[in-house]
Parts: C-alpha cells; structure tokens; sequence
C-alpha cells in the first residue's frame, strides 16, 4: 500500500487506440498512446492499478494508475557480449601495443 | 474558462502555444509563400557569436579539446593508398557541463528563456538534449520539463532513453516518458500551454545559433595548432542541427574553404513512427529516420520554422552502419583511451572512412563526442538488440540490414561509407515546399529554395518543371 507523501510512478492511457488520428503506420494505429510519470501521492493511501493523483517535480498535478512505488532504474552495462572482445584484441593485434607479440 | 484540452482542440491551437513559448512570432519572417526570411529568423536572437561564447563559457559549455587520435589514424592508414590517410582530430564535446554538443544549443535558449521572465523550460527530446535543457535549467534557477518517446507498447524501453530519462532526473527535470508516435508533441503543446514554459525547441534560432561556436571554435583551434583550416568537416546528423550551427560557425570563421560533410547510420527500412520497429533498431539517434527527412522538410518540428536547414551547408551527406557506429566506438575505446558514445560517434566511423581518400597532410575533424553511461554503451545496447532478436555477426558492413542484424567488421579495412544523392534529396525539399505557394512559386520563393538546396536557379526551375509548378 502507498502512503500520501511517498515517490510514486504513474500510467495513463494519454490517447486510446480508437482516438488517434494522426498518420501512423498500422501496428501503431492499433495500441494505445501510453504515458509514464513520477510525483508525489497526493491521496491518502492508495493500492497498485488505483486510479491516483500525484504532483509531479515542476509542480504539475497529473492523474494515473498507481503503477510503482518508490520507482527506481535497472538499466545497466547490459549482459557480456563476447563480440566486444574480439573486436579488442583484432584491434590490439594490428596495431601491436607494447611491441610484437 | 477552462481550455478543452483534447487532440483536436490541443492542435488547432497550436500556432498560438508556440508563439507564447518562443516569445518570438514566426509570421514576422514569412511571405506568405514558400519563402521566409531564414537570416532575419538568425537574426532576431539578437546575440552575437561572442555574446553566445560569454553565455556558454559562464555555465561550463564550449571551448572543448580538439584531440588527434593517433592510433586511429595510424589505423586508417594502414587500409589507405600509400601517402593517403589524413590526420583525424576529434572535439571532445562529451567535456561539456551535461556531457555532449547539445549543451551549447541549450545554454542559448535557455539564457534567453531566462531574460524573457519564463519560470521553466520545456523540450521534446529523447536524446543529450533533454539532458542538456536540464543542466542549464538548473545552472539558471529555472524549472525543467522534458517530454521523451521511450517505450513501446509493452512498456519496454531502449537502454539509452532510459539512462537519459535518468539523467534528466538527476539534474533536477521532470521527465515525461511517451510510447511511439507523433502525438508526442500534442502531450508536449499541452504541457507547454498549461505550464507557461518556454519552448527550448532543438530547431529554434537560439539553439542553432548555440551550435556555430563550435564550428568558429575548430577554425580557430586548427588555425592555432596548425596554421590552417580543417580540411574536412564531418558532422552526425540528425535533426540537422549540428551540420547547420557548425557549418554557420565555420563560415563565420572565414573557413570557406573546409569540406562540410554529414553522415547517419543507415537505417533504411525501418519506420520510425513504428510500435513494432522501435526496438529494432540499435541507435536511436544519429540514424537517416531522423537525418534524412529534417534534410529533405526541416519544416515539421516544434517550431513553425526550423533553424536547422542542413541542405544549405552540407557538401555530401554520407551514411554508415550500426555495426561500423559500434565498432567505431569499441575502438575510440580500445585505442584512445575514451569511453565515448555510441551514438555521437557516427561520424567518426564515417571520418575513419573518409580520411582514407585524402593525403596524410590533410586535417580532418569530427566534431563531437558524448557521455557515455549505464544502457549508453556499445555492450547493453548489443545486448538489448539480441534480446530483441537482431543478428549480431562479424562480417561486411555492406551486408547490414537495419532491423535484421548487426554487422561488425570483420576487419577494420571494411569500413566504408556511402554517399547519399544530394541532387534527390534538394528535388524532395523543393517537392515538399511547393504546397506552402498559392499555386505559382514567386521570384523570392525560386531564390530561397536556390539558397535552401545550395543549388542553382536552374537547378530549382528544372525541379520545378519536372513537377508541372509554375514559376
């Protein structure tokens, strides 16, 4: 349960599928234009997927689905990729640093 | 009253939101045909280039090291014809305040939002931009929102957009994260309208006008270091704002002279308004979804009209891959000692082609670098371009199919870059700017589509011709 006050991610639905209207290629035109902000609760408690109004960090209030508390990234230096060395050590093997090897 | 704030409404007020964000009236410039005042749109910033440097040099942006990399040099020219192979510099931009060029077309705009009385800034970005727009909005007292397309319809985002979601974040912005399309800027025109904010449009004269110190900045540092101008200029393009400033820059220096070269990576095939295609590519910046069509109708952004005209400056437009992009950055690396990019350095790969075809005297700078980080990096992005079942291989880049694999050469010799038609691409700027004419294209509208290609009046009337438009 979110607690009024806490750091919270919300969804909204910025434009169901069916209203828009702008050119766009099919697969586009059949998913909905999503929207994800943070802010601060303002409700009083609130559960995940509730229906929830925040105040965002310039201030501005928005409204959405609950979707996380105290959110946080994952994004990271990815997975190893073993291409990567090769490309080193061709790399180190034609300009031959620290002498013949 | 309370303004309806739905599509439609949001939209036909358009003109009005973007005249109260810029504090600059656009029809001031029009003819009311197909010709506008370009220079007198330059003009109105009102800041000179000195101006621009002091405002620049007081928040850590700008006068950046122009660095030789020797080894990649020493590299390209084992694959170069004897006497061939030009010294390759590169400014180090990835030293500015945020991490990247974009810090010089913010400060500007940002200054200037300051001046006019806005309480915040606003910008549409999901590249160094927002980022940038950040830093400076904090430097100056100012509030900051930035509005990304970030995720597709599963909610899975491209590593790089997130990590610049996440340094927005930290420089105090609040971020606004979009799934694909180009209802983008009607979330952004609504929150502009809302907010009050100013409009730190990539494509306002603030920010091109940002971007010619950097161009000025090379003339001097090769004249100092040198004696002379660069050779070859080359520039990534993307919202063509860096070949335009640059180009500016360089001409303001008196470096006529120098080759303006603008390179993407080819992602031909690939839609950029996709759901589907969004996670398929493996840059999201840099690449011709962008580069090309801001080339061909710079005329579609977030201002009625865009400063950043690159068809005017460009002496070839050249593209490279995904693969080079990557290899090119493992290299910078590996072999220089800077963890830079990957995405910025698109036309390094490109200037370790072109370096090649001229002599080993020849100077030849690129003019950028930028912030590496978490999900910006050549290791999460290849590894989130095979989660999404691309094909990474060591091959010819010539072999590379944007949304299908990833080609890394299989040896440094096969870099190599491809010219673009710039004649095709000036009769698609002139196709697109015939619908702004009342039927017959007047005298000043040949001349400003002479001056917009960089062509030649008959060139422009061939064009116009060949479409049955009457001149």
């Amino acid at each position: 349960m979110a607690k009024k006050g806490e750091w919270v991610r919300i969804h909204k639905v910025v434009l169901a599928a069916a209203e828009r209207t702008a050119k766009l290629p099919d697969d586009t035109k059949k998913v909905d234009f999503e929207m994800w902000v943070k802010g601060t609760l303002q409700n009083e408690t609130a559960e995940i997927g509730d229906e929830v109004t925040i105040i965002t960090a310039t201030g501005r209030e928005e409204t959405g689905k609950l979707l996380e508390v105290n959110p946080y990234y994952t994004h990271s230096y990815g997975k190893f990729v073993p291409e990567i060395i090769e490309i080193d050590k061709k790399l180190r093997e034609i300009m031959q640093f620290g002498g013949e090897n | 009253m309370k303004l309806a704030k739905d599509y439609d409404s949001v939209m036909g007020r358009s003109a009005d939101i973007m005249k109260a964000s810029l504090g600059l009236d656009f029809n001031d410039f029009e003819s009311g045909s197909v010709a506008f005042d370009y220079e007198g749109l330059m003009k109105a910033t009102g800041y000179t280039i000195e101006e621009v440097d002091r405002i620049q040099s007081r928040t850590g942006v700008g006068h950046t090291q122009l660095l030789e990399l020797r080894n990649i040099t020493a590299l390209a020219r084992k694959y170069a014809k004897p006497g061939f192979g030009a010294r390759i510099f590169v400014k180090d931009e990835a030293a500015n305040a945020s991490g990247s060029f974009k810090d010089r077309r913010a400060a500007c705009a940002v200054a200037h939002a300051k001046k006019l009385g806005y309480k915040g800034v606003i910008a549409a970005t999901s590249g160094n931009y927002g980022a940038a727009v950040a830093s400076q909005a904090a430097m100056q007292g100012m509030k900051c929102i930035i509005v990304q397309e970030c995720y597709d319809s599963n909610g899975v985002g491209q590593p790089e957009i997130v990590e610049k979601a996440r340094k927005c974040e930290a420089l105090g912005a609040e971020v606004i994260q979009l799934t694909v399309g180009p209802e983008l800027f009607y979330e952004h025109l609504s929150v502009m309208e809302d907010s009050g904010y100013f409009n730190a449009s990539l494509y306002s004269p603030f920010g091109i006008a940002g971007v010619e110190t950097l161009g000025y900045e090379i003339a001097m540092d090769c004249r100092e270091k040198f004696g002379k101008d660069p050779d070859m200029v080359v520039c990534t393009q993307a919202g063509g704002g860096m070949v335009t400033g640059t180009a500016r820059g360089l001409i303001k220096a008196g470096a006529t002279d120098t080759q303006v070269v603008a390179a993407s990576i080819d992602l031909t095939g690939l839609h950029m308004a996709s759901d589907v295609q969004f996670n398929k590519k493996s840059c999201t910046t840099g690449h011709t979804g962008f580069g090309v069509p801001h080339a061909t109708n710079p005329d579609t952004g977030d201002v009625p009209r865009s400063a950043a005209r690159p068809l005017r400056y460009m002496d070839r437009y050249v593209t490279t891959t995904q693969g080079e992009v990557m290899y090119m950055t493992e290299m910078l690396a590996n072999l220089e000692g800077l963890e830079r990019g990957p995405a910025g350095n698109t036309a390094l790969a490109a200037a370790f082609a072109l370096a090649q075809e001229l002599p080993e005297d020849a100077i030849v700078v690129v003019t950028e670098t930028e912030y590496t980080g978490a999900g910006k990096h050549i290791q999460p992005q290849l590894d989130f371009a095979r989660e999404n079942g691309i094909e990474i291989v060591f091959g010819d880049p010539k072999d590379d199919v944007p949304g299908k694999n990833i080609v890394l050469p299989a040896d440094p010799g096969l870099f190599k870059v491809k010219d673009l038609d710039l004649d095709k691409l000036r009769k698609s700027l002139i196709k697109r700017s015939v619908p702004r004419a009342n039927g017959k294209l007047t005298a000043e509208d040949v001349a400003f589509l002479v001056a917009d290609t960089r062509s030649d009046e008959a060139f422009v009337k061939a064009a116009l011709d060949e479409l049955g438009v009457e001149y």
